[in-house]
């Protein structure tokens, strides 16, 4: 095993392939990947095979042919005469947007739970304890369900709404009405829009462009104004008050735009067998992204709540020792240790969240598995091409997520020293 | 070592259960059958009337009737069938994939379905439609008035084809809610979710006979699609598909001879029509021309009865489900039920 | 000093005064509340926002559980009793379909007269597991044992086992107990056989099929015994004797021996598997599975040699990245592909492959972790004493890494479980849909939504949080070993 001699007096000799642990490891390699391809050489064979036999043909022209189904819920406009490759993008953006909004609200949800259950009140802690294990000893196909059918059996139908005496009364100032099918929230509307903005090429909505302006210039007045308060509380050892300041930066702008545009709510009202007027939530999109949310929310709680006490507590009273208050201790010492810790779970949990909702196929919400991978997969029959592609979609989309937060773990990481 | 030993364990795993799996994909269906001593048939996991197992998962219904005549006339044994539930995303591959051997589950017959997935429908055993079901305080009393209704729909199903162009050629709005099972578009309409239920009018019956309150529910009179309800077999197997057609044929033409399991044995000793004695094996060996013996279709009468008995024990107007027979009445009755004839 | 306080009056106590109690608000329930839900106005707050939010929950749900029915035989059944009990419209649960079905839920369409063999089943995987994760504390070790074997031999007994089979159960667990308290590196040998007999006991037939696999296993090991001074030569000629056996003797053997000495259960189908033994079929042998094949790609993702890493990490994140639901349907719609035309096996083991795949990829990343851990020092330090590769491995390293790794791996078992109830999307009889669809399909049974789920998801529940206690124990105490 060990050699005495320096290894190049050695002339080569066929069994040192195998003994020599230079050349060893090219053996290994060399078999290993043959056996690999060989392998891989093996499926594909017998895929072409069976599907000669089965008289199949291996092709992605099926795309731009006539869909022919409708999609209840969809952010682009598409028609049953649209094509699969069109259902299959609607597809993949409600996926997209449920596993966005998912991922938000599971992070706000994990990190009040995370916290509350650190929190002194025995109650709360408890109570969250309970919330945390229930959900996460429990499958999300359960919950799934479970919420889909009190959905379905004890939130009213939009009939009930009808009437003098209905059977259900719209909730919040007679603006929201939840039902078994959808829940109908006001939509907004721009009383006098400015005419849309062209932004390289593409034309802009010009309220957004307007408000988004306002919101970016209060941001950056705002942050020149704590630099100012900042460089006053250095010099003087007094900090100004600003608050104030603050808050009417924001609200003047926004109060001043929306009566300029004329900005208001359209209440759904109900005509004919459902609501209209207002924008009608899925109860599929609803139930799914509340499932995901309380689902992951109960393992990122746990993410923060270990997060935060892998911080050792002699940082507290270090801080605490420096005259920190609680507040900035938290936000200075605390919370950027913890985060740390907390990322890298996050982002798996991010990712976990993105994958399971495929199981959109439990409420009927038309994702990217229930368009391309199911509907289109069944009328057309090509199994292999759809689910390929499918699967590709979810790979490169995972890849995405993990690239994206990657780099923002980077940044945490860097600003440990 | 431990390696090893584990590689052993899922070899064990991998041999015990290949063995009892199916064995050959291709060419000769009817020669796997009988050296499995077995036939499995794809069916649906839980349509009432048609597929359903009960507390002790033994299977029974209209489709379950017709695999285990398939059976008695192949195997000699109508119990010797195995179940495979399919869902609607899965049954077609199953049977491609050669996993069942004939897929009796209400799928409907279509052109692209024989051609471009490679299917055969040897016979149409149930002819049926799509019909929409609504509960009868909503005052609608045709389709036509459904403007604007939320509308259950099962994915991956012919009727979510047929409702999209069925409310575009009318020029009407619909909001479609897809629902995976029939069990979940029954919880779904009942509690509302949906205004209709639109499926084929027999399971429309099916799940109405089953609520508690039918009275309470129509089934509109629009019916917006043919739906021939059909075995499918793989294509390139003639002779299987063969098989498949005549005995379900020998069940029609035993209605329409009169040849009834209690009168079985009797008519294939005295009967004089010398169809129904072709048909029995007493004269002629039909079965050997398609590979069975002479008795094949007097075991499958014997299963459950010619097509009238099956239908009444399963889904007939004495059952909860109470479908009449409708167009799936003889020929002879002003149905179409045609079985061609037996020489 | 003394001077100082010469005017004063000295005064000693001479005794001490007697405790006094705490003021009122100090001490009881009256501290107690305060300190710990009224300490402050956020907290007040969020007291009586907590307290609000228990109040609606019992207000909604405790008359429905009180309602709740057990002997009624349909819906219909009980709505009538409902209205019978506590007037019209009252609603309740009606958990008599539970007490009906409670069979299918456990055991799916598993013929009644063989409900045995899952059971012990079950219960002698805690004796295989016992000698590996048990071995902290003899105590809970003697408690497992105890139940395990009591469970095995009482709950077949209940089922109906036929008496020669209950005397095999009892004398093999006695036999077994004593391993493992008396010769704890046999008692792994008989881990290693329990999935064999596993195997047997579910699905049936004839002992020879597995135990000729099994010997199969024995021959390889031998061989490379035999050869071990050759190096790798030696591993490829253990694997191509294994290989050798399984492909053209084993077959014939298990015939003979079964003519010689015919032992053999009933045969099951995979497809009679459903509800709660359908989840844990599938959970435990994608997991017995994985493991192994997750050592595996772990060390191939940590190895040297560049091709090897790439495909693990091609292979592992390829896994990762898509949903299992994906792979389940690869499984029922692709995987015939991908076989030499006319192979064709059980739905529920190409299932138990692709959850497999799943989460091995899953605990290659759970073990990298285990491996990473390792301080630099343990590797040199063996390379020091001369150890090749894989001596250092099995050695060194893969005891200590896996040991770190216990709690990871318990976890991705949790995760693995809770997802066997996807099956259902690939027309399996899962416990918690397709099989409650069933049931809901039925006449007497239409309208239990409820029921069932409360049902399942209470088992799950039960065995999940066990799961995750133990670990969380299991996790303490190896920290205690290792600072």
């Amino acid at each position: 095993m060990t050699h005495l001699q320096p290894a190049e007096h050695q002339p080569f000799r066929l069994s040192m392939l195998i003994y020599d642990r230079r050349y060893r490891s090219l053996t290994i390699q060399t078999v290993v990947f043959i056996g690999v391809m060989l392998f891989a050489a093996w499926l594909v064979n017998n895929t072409i095979e069976n599907l000669a036999r089965l008289g199949k043909t291996f092709s992605f022209s099926f795309l731009w042919a006539r869909a022919g189904y409708d999609i209840p819920f969809s952010l682009i406009p598409y028609a049953a005469t649209d094509t699969h490759m069109r259902a299959a993008v609607v597809g993949l953006l409600n996926t997209l947007l449920v596993s966005f909004v998912g991922c938000v609200l599971a992070t706000i949800v994990g990190v009040l739970a995370g916290v509350l259950r650190l929190s002194n009140n025995w109650l709360v802690s408890k109570m969250m304890t309970v919330y945390v294990e229930i959900f996460r000893n429990v499958p999300l196909l359960l919950w799934i369900l479970v919420i889909l059918a009190i959905f379905t059996d004890v939130l009213p139908a939009p009939r009930d709404y009808r009437g003098d005496d209905a059977a259900a009364q719209m909730i919040l100032f007679d603006s929201v009405a939840p039902t078994n099918r959808y829940t109908a929230i006001p939509r907004l509307a721009v009383e006098h829009a400015p005419g849309p903005v062209v932004i390289a090429g593409t034309p802009v909505n010009g309220a957004l462009v307007a408000f988004a302006v306002a919101l970016v210039a209060a941001w950056l007045v705002w942050k020149w104004l704590r630099g100012w308060a900042r460089a006053r509380q250095n010099r003087t050892g007094r900090r100004p008050v600003t608050w104030w300041i603050s808050v009417l930066l924001f609200v003047v702008p926004l109060v001043a735009l929306i009566n300029l545009f004329g900005v208001h709510l359209i209440p759904p009202t109900l005509a004919g067998f459902n609501f209209t007027g207002g924008v009608n939530l899925d109860n599929g999109f609803v139930v799914l992204v509340l499932a995901l949310t309380l689902y992951t929310g109960a393992f990122i709680a746990e993410i923060v709540r270990a997060g935060i006490l892998s911080v050792s507590r002699g940082q507290t009273e270090a801080a605490f020792a420096l005259g920190l208050r609680a507040r900035p201790t938290m936000g200075l010492v605390i919370l950027p240790q913890a985060l740390r810790v907390i990322v890298p779970p996050l982002i798996s949990q991010f990712l976990n969240l993105t994958k399971n909702s495929s199981l959109a196929i439990a409420v009927g919400y038309p994702d990217l598995r229930a368009t391309l991978g199911g509907t289109t997969l069944n009328q057309t029959g090509r199994e292999m091409e759809a689910m390929m592609l499918m699967m590709g979609i979810y790979l490169v989309l995972s890849l995405l997520i993990s690239a994206v937060m990657n780099l923002y773990n980077a940044r945490v990481r860097l600003k440990e020293r | 070592m431990t390696k090893t030993v584990f590689l052993g364990a899922v070899a064990a795993a991998a041999a015990v259960l290949l063995s009892t799996g199916a064995q050959a994909a291709e060419g000769d269906t009817l020669r796997a059958v009988k050296q499995r001593g077995e036939l499995i048939c794809g069916v649906n996991p839980g349509l009432v009337g048609f597929a359903a197992p009960d507390a002790n998962g033994n299977w029974s219904g209209f489709d379950i009737s017709l695999c285990r005549a398939i059976a008695a006339a192949v195997v000699g044994d109508a119990n010797k069938v195995r179940f495979v539930p399919t869902t609607g995303q899965t049954r077609f591959t199953a049977l491609s994939s050669g996993e069942v051997d004939v897929l009796t589950r209400n799928s409907t017959a279509s052109f692209q379905r024989d051609t471009e997935l490679a299917l055969d429908f040897p016979a149409v055993n149930y002819y049926d439609g799509q019909g929409f079901m609504v509960r009868k305080d909503l005052g609608v009393t045709s389709a036509k008035e459904l403007d604007g209704a939320t509308i259950c729909i099962q994915t991956g199903t012919t009727t979510e084809l047929n409702l999209a162009d069925w409310f575009r050629a009318n020029n009407i709005a619909y909001q479609p809610v897809n629902i995976d099972s029939n069990a979940e578009g029954e919880q779904q309409y009942l509690a509302g979710a949906c205004d209709a239920y639109t499926t084929d009018a027999s399971g429309l019956a099916a799940t109405r006979a089953a609520f508690a309150d039918p009275e309470n529910h129509i089934i509109l009179p629009e019916i917006i699609s043919k739906e021939p309800l059909a075995p499918a077999v793989r294509h390139g197997d003639n002779n299987w598909g063969d098989i498949v057609r005549q005995t379900l044929f020998a069940l029609i033409a035993a209605e329409e001879y009169g040849v009834t399991s209690a009168n079985l044995e009797e008519l294939s000793k005295s009967s004089t029509n010398p169809e129904v004695q072709r048909l029995l094996g007493a004269t002629d060996n039909l079965g050997g021309m398609m590979g069975l013996d002479a008795e094949w279709a007097k075991r499958a009468i014997a299963a459950g009865g010619n097509y009238g008995e099956v239908f009444a024990a399963t889904i007939g107007e004495q059952t909860p489900i109470g479908l009449a027979r409708g167009l799936n009445a003889l020929w002879t009755q002003g149905g179409l039920m045609y079985a061609t004839p037996f020489r | 000093m003394s001077e100082l306080h010469a005017e004063t009056v000295p005064f000693v106590r001479g005794t001490m005064l007697p405790q006094a109690s705490p003021p009122a608000a100090e001490r009881g329930l009256y501290r107690w509340l305060r300190t710990n839900l009224f300490s402050g106005p956020l907290n007040t707050v969020l007291t009586i926002v907590a307290l609000f939010v228990l109040w609606w929950l019992f207000q909604h749900f405790y008359p429905w559980i009180r309602h709740s029915v057990w002997n009624a035989s349909s819906m219909a059944e009980c709505r009538a009793i409902f209205a019978e009990r506590w007037g019209e419209g009252a609603a309740g649960g009606c958990f008599g379909v539970i007490r009906e079905r409670w069979n299918q839920f456990l055991f799916g369409f598993y013929p009644p007269s063989e409900y045995w063999r899952p059971t012990s089943a079950f219960c002698l995987l805690f004796l295989a597991l016992a000698p590996v994760l048990f071995t902290e504390s003899r105590q809970m070790r003697w408690i497992v044992v105890a139940v395990a074997s009591v469970g095995a031999f009482a709950l077949s007994m209940l089922s109906g086992a036929p008496a020669p089979e209950l005397v095999c159960i009892a004398v093999g667990v006695v036999v077994w107990i004593a391993v493992i308290e008396y010769a704890p590196r046999a008692a792994l040998v008989l881990t290693l056989v329990f999935p064999f007999l596993a195997v047997w006991l579910l699905w049936g037939g004839s002992i020879w099929g597995p135990a000729t696999i099994l010997g199969g296993a024995v021959i390889g090991v031998v061989v490379w015994r035999l050869l071990a001074r050759f190096g790798i030569l030696a591993v490829v000629g253990g694997l191509a004797a294994a290989a050798l056996w399984w492909w053209f003797l084993s077959g014939d053997a298990a015939a003979d021996l079964q003519r010689m000495l015919p032992l053999s259960l009933p045969r099951m189908e995979s497809r009679s598997f459903g509800g709660f033994l359908l989840a844990i079929t599938i959970g435990v042998a994608a997991i017995t599975m994985s493991l192994p094949l997750g050592v595996i790609l772990a060390l191939a993702r940590q190895s040297d040699l560049p091709i090897v890493k790439a495909f693990a990490v091609i292979f592992i994140e390829f896994i990762r990245g898509v949903p299992l639901i994906t792979l389940l349907f690869v499984a029922s719609l692709l995987l015939n592909y991908f076989l030499p035309p006319g192979t064709n096996f059980d739905i529920i083991l190409r299932v138990i492959i692709m959850v497999t795949l799943f989460a091995s990829a899953y605990m290659a990343e759970v073990i990298r972790g285990g491996l990473a851990s390792l301080p630099r020092g343990q590797y040199e330090a063996a390379g020091a004493l001369g150890l090749n590769y894989w001596k250092m491995q099995r050695l060194i390293i893969l005891p200590q890494a896996l040991k770190v790794s216990i709690p990871g791996i318990v976890g991705t078992f949790i995760g693995v479980f809770k997802d066997t109830t996807l099956v259902t999307f690939v027309g399996l009889f899962d416990p918690l849909k397709q099989l409650a669809d069933t049931i809901r399909a039925t006449f007497e049974w239409k309208g239990a939504y409820w029921e069932p789920y409360i049902f399942s998801g209470f088992i799950f529940f039960i065995l999940c949080f066990g799961m995750s206690r133990y670990s969380m124990h299991l996790e303490q105490r190896l920290k205690r070993d290792h600072r």
